[in-house]
């Protein structure tokens, strides 16, 4: 079946996560092959999770886990186990 | 303190740990800080607060280690508990946001994402430079709370569609719908920022379709 454009923005999410039936994930495959604008599309999202993703952009705040620690060293103290 | 690693399972170190064996808390939780850390900063969008949360989550995940139940994974439960304690700090707050935390609503329109012709991956040695971690922190936290959230969980910590759907307490097809939102969202803002860092050598953008 031909699909359009913005019928495959709404599948984009699933596209990535393989989580289309079949039949959808082939008509989306088509359109792709010959639509410029929703691969970039596809391309561009998927590089943004990527990136997103990447440890480096979400960092935990210096001494984070040296204070974690410290409290819990507390706290097991305070319980009786530490 | 020397935190020896150990092959020992998850659910071996809690029992241990429930047994009086209280040190090996420590190396429990190791691996799930900064997946907590970066949920608490997701709901509370300041490092202080969230870390605040995050050390209260633990504390309490600790007091309750008896009620953990072996058939959710500690991770995922953990991340419930930091929820719960985000959610408690702000009620207690009272910030007032336009958005419900517990009643969001699925509704709306479709996202529509940015138009581009030719995307030129960016490299992710890119985001060794701050500005640009700014810019992709920036939009995450950005989100309404209800797509960063999912998003946070589906596509940061990498929990899958189910875990995200218990622990956020929504149905699956719902998680799905936030996340393809917060996805669209993020693609729409971020996608011509991302494209004047990393310019390619035609620059063909559409106005509009």
């Amino acid at each position: 079946m031909v699909i359009e454009c913005k019928h495959v923005w709404g599948y984009i999410s699933d596209y990535l996560d393989a989580a289309l039936p079949e039949d959808i994930r082939l008509d989306v495959q088509k359109h792709l092959e010959h639509c410029e604008i929703c691969s970039a599309i596809l391309d561009s999202t998927r590089n943004i999770i990527i990136l997103t993703a990447d440890e480096r952009v979400f960092k935990l705040p210096g001494g984070f886990s040296e204070r974690l620690h410290a409290r819990i060293d507390l706290e097991l103290e305070g319980s009786g186990g530490g | 303190m020397e935190r020896h690693s150990s092959t020992r399972t998850e659910a071996e170190m809690i029992a241990a740990i429930l047994a009086g064996d209280t040190q090996l808390y420590h190396e429990l939780i190791h691996p799930h800080e900064r997946r907590v850390y970066l949920m608490a900063l997701s709901l509370m969008k300041n490092e202080a607060d969230a870390e605040d949360i995050a050390q209260e989550a633990f504390l309490k995940a600790f007091r309750n280690l008896s009620t953990f139940r072996a058939e959710s994974k500690f991770g995922t439960w953990l991340i419930s508990i930091t929820l719960n304690e985000a959610r408690g700090r702000l009620r207690r707050q009272t910030i007032v946001r336009m958005e419900s935390l517990d009643d969001p609503p699925d509704g709306g329109g479709v996202v529509s994402p940015a138009l581009l012709r030719d995307w030129r991956e960016i490299p992710s040695e890119l985001v060794e430079r701050q500005e640009i971690r700014q810019m992709l922190q920036e939009a995450v936290i950005s989100l309404p709370t209800i797509y960063r959230q999912v998003f946070q969980l589906r596509d940061v910590e990498d929990l899958n569609v189910k875990e995200t759907a218990e622990v956020l307490g929504i149905s699956v097809p719902s998680v799905k719908v936030r996340l393809h939102r917060a996805r669209m969202m993020l693609q729409k803002q971020l996608s011509p920022l991302l494209k004047s860092v990393n310019p390619s050598p035609k620059r063909r953008w559409l106005p509009w379709l």
